[in-house]
C-alpha cells in the first residue's frame, strides 16, 4: 500500500459503528514516550533522530506489526497536510524538519509518529465511544514495543517526556464528539465551562489550536502525572455520557420545538450538498453537520452516516488535490470539492414527505 | 452610588483580587455588572496544552528579569540550561528531570497537582540508567570531536558507544 492507495481507503474511526456513534465520531489514546538513551527531539542531531528512527524500525519489524511506515521527511507538503487531515499525524511533525515519519496500519487505527516532540507519539483510535478497548489495545502495542527499546522512565516520575505537561503516565484520552444540538440551543459553552473546571480541555476537530469546525469537539484530560491511565480514563468515560445526554435533550429540544424550521435546515443543507457546483470548506463542514445531525433524527432516511463522516475529510484541501492528481487554487479546489460531494451523494434521493 | 460606566444607580459592588494583597473595586448597574463577570468571548477553546505549559514555565517576553543562578544550571549530558528550557518549555533529554528537579517539581504540582507517577511501569525497566546517560554524553562528545575534525578521539568514542550499546543489546 502506498500514500497515493489511501485516497480510496478511509479510517476505521470514520465507519460511524460503535457505541453511542451518531454523537461520539470516535475514541482515540496517545501516549507518550522516548528511548532512554538519546536526547530529546529538539535536542537531537540529524544522526540522533536517523538513528531513533531505525531503532523504531527495527523494533516493529522484530514484533512482526504489520505497520507501514511513511519517511515524512521525503513526503511533499500536500502528502503530509494530507496526513494531517487524516489525523494520522499532527501539525507539528508535518510542519518541522529533519529525519521523523509515521507508522500506521491499514485500518488507520494505529498511527506512531516518530520524532515528534517526543520520540514517539503512539496513538490508536477507533470509531464510538469504546475507551477501555482504545487502551486495552494501545497499552498492548506499547508492550510489544517496549520489548525492543528501552523508554525513558523513573519509578517516580513515570514516563520522561519533552514537555513536563505529559510525564507521569504520558497518555492523552480523548473522544471526538458531533455536539451540533448543543452549538444551536447556544448551550456549548455552558458544557465547555464546566468541563474546563474539572480540568479537561476541548478543542476542534484538528486539534490544539484548531478551530472547532462542522460543530465537532474533542474532549480530553490534561493532567498525565499522579492518576493511573485507568483512573484517567474513568474521568472521561464518567463525563462524556453526560455531554451524550445534554447533546441529545437539546436535539430533542430542537425536534419538539422547531420541527419545520429543523427539518427545512437539513434539507435545504441535504440539497445545496448534492447539486452546489462550487462551494467552500466552511460551508461544506456548517451543512454537513446538518446532515449528519438529519440523519440521526430520522429526517434523512437515504444515506449512511459513515458517508457523511467520509465527507467531513474528503473534503478537506489536500485529499481533493490528491484525487485530481494536481495542485488546485481556492477556487478550483471548490469546484473539485462540489464536484466530489455531488458523485458522492448522487445515488441517494431527497426524504420525501412531512414526518 | 452611580455605576462607573453609565448613570444609572450602582446595584453590584465588586472587588477583584489582581494579585496577593491588591484588590480593584467596581461599582456597576445589573447591565455592566453582568459584562464585567462575564467570561471573555475567546475562552470557548481552551488553550492547548502547550500554551498552558508555556505560562507557567515560560519567561513572559520582555521579561528584564536576571538570570537566576537555577537559570543558569546546566544539565552534563545534554548541557541545555534551565534557562533554555524556560524559554521553549521543552527539556533537552531525560536526565534533565534530575538536574533540574528542584525547579521541576513545584512546576510539576502546578501543572498536575501531583508530583508522583501512579500508573503503568514498563515490564522491561531500562536495565542501566547510568550506561544510558552516559550514551547521550558520548554521543554529544562524539559530535563535537567530529565537528572539531579530531578524528582520533572520535574513533575512540565511537568504540566506547558501540561496546555500551552492545552491551545494552544483551
Amino acid at each position: 500500500m502506498t500514500l497515493d492507495d489511501l485516497t480510496r481507503t478511509s479510517g476505521e474511526w470514520l465507519r460511524g459503528t460503535g457505541p453511542e456513534s451518531d454523537i461520539v465520531m470516535c475514541s482515540r489514546i496517545r501516549l507518550a514516550r522516548n528511548l532512554a538513551d538519546f536526547p530529546f527531539t529538539n535536542r537531537g542531531s540529524r544522526t540522533e533522530k536517523t538513528e531513533i528512527e531505525s531503532h523504531f524500525r527495527s523494533a516493529i519489524s522484530a514484533a512482526k506489526l504489520e505497520l507501514l511506515y511513511f519517511d515524512v521527511n521525503s513526503l511533499s507538503s500536500l502528502d503530509r497536510q494530507f496526513l494531517v487531515e487524516r489525523q494520522i499525524i499532527s501539525r507539528e511533525l508535518s510542519g518541522s524538519e529533519g529525519p521523523r515519519g509515521v507508522a500506521i496500519s491499514s485500518q488507520e487505527n494505529v498511527a506512531i509518529m516518530v520524532n515528534e516532540e517526543d520520540h514517539l507519539r503512539i496513538q490508536y483510535m477507533l470509531s464510538g465511544f469504546r475507551l477501555n478497548e482504545v487502551w486495552d489495545e494501545i497499552n498492548a502495542l506499547d508492550d510489544q514495543l517496549e520489548e525492543n527499546l528501552a523508554f525513558a522512565y523513573n519509578p517516580s516520575l513515570g514516563y520522561l517526556t519533552a514537555c513536563p505537561t505529559n510525564v507521569g503516565t504520558g497518555i492523552r484520552v480523548g473522544v471526538m464528539l458531533h455536539l451540533p444540538g448543543l452549538v444551536q440551543t447556544k448551550q456549548i459553552d455552558k458544557v465547555f465551562r464546566a468541563l474546563q473546571k474539572i480540568n479537561l480541555a476541548v478543542r476542534g476537530l484538528y486539534g490544539e489550536g484548531s478551530q472547532a469546525f462542522g460543530d465537532f469537539y474533542q474532549i480530553s484530560n490534561q493532567q498525565t502525572l499522579g492518576k493511573s491511565e485507568q483512573e484517567l480514563i474513568r474521568i472521561l468515560t464518567d463525563v462524556v455520557p453526560q455531554v451524550l445526554q445534554y447533546e441529545r435533550q437539546a436535539r430533542q429540544t430542537l425536534v419538539t420545538e422547531r420541527r419545520q424550521h429543523l427539518h427545512d435546515q437539513v434539507s435545504r443543507a441535504y440539497g445545496v450538498l448534492k447539486t452546489a457546483q462550487t462551494i467552500s470548506s466552511e460551508e461544506t463542514m456548517l451543512l454537513l453537520s446538518s446532515v449528519r445531525m438529519g440523519i440521526n433524527l430520522g429526517l434523512i432516511d437515504d444515506l449512511s452516516i459513515a458517508t457523511v463522516n467520509e465527507l467531513f475529510i474528503q473534503t478537506q484541501p489536500a485529499f481533493l488535490q490528491k484525487l485530481r492528481g494536481s495542485e488546485l487554487g481556492v477556487e478550483e479546489r471548490n469546484v473539485a470539492r462540489a464536484s466530489h460531494l455531488r458523485s458522492r451523494l448522487a445515488n441517494g434521493r431527497m426524504a420525501t414527505g412531512e414526518s | 452610588m452611580k455605576c462607573q460606566k453609565c448613570a444609572k444607580p450602582a446595584t453590584f459592588h465588586i472587588t477583584d483580587i489582581i494579585e496577593k494583597g491588591k484588590h480593584r473595586e467596581y461599582h456597576f448597574c445589573d447591565e455592566h455588572a453582568r459584562q464585567h463577570l462575564a467570561p471573555p468571548e475567546e475562552s470557548l477553546e481552551t488553550p492547548s496544552i502547550g500554551d498552558v505549559a508555556k505560562k507557567l514555565i515560560v519567561n513572559p517576553p520582555g521579561s528584564l528579569r536576571e538570570p537566576s543562578a537555577a537559570d543558569k544550571q546546566v544539565c552534563p549530558v545534554c548541557q541545555i540550561t534551565f534557562l533554555e528550557f524556560r524559554n521553549t518549555g521543552r527539556l533537552g533529554c531525560p536526565y534533565d528531570y534530575e538536574v533540574f528537579r528542584d525547579e521541576l517539581m513545584p512546576l510539576l504540582e502546578s501543572i498536575h497537582g501531583e508530583t508522583r507517577h501512579s500508573g503503568k511501569v514498563p515490564k522491561r525497566a531500562p536495565r542501566n540508567t547510568q550506561q544510558q546517560t552516559t550514551l547521550i554524553q558520548l554521543r554529544n562528545e562524539l559530535k563535537r570531536a567530529v565537528a572539531a575534525e579530531d578524528y582520533e578521539t572520535a574513533a575512540r568514542l565511537r568504540d566506547k558507544i558501540r561496546v555500551i550499546e552492545q552491551d545494552q543489546v544483551r
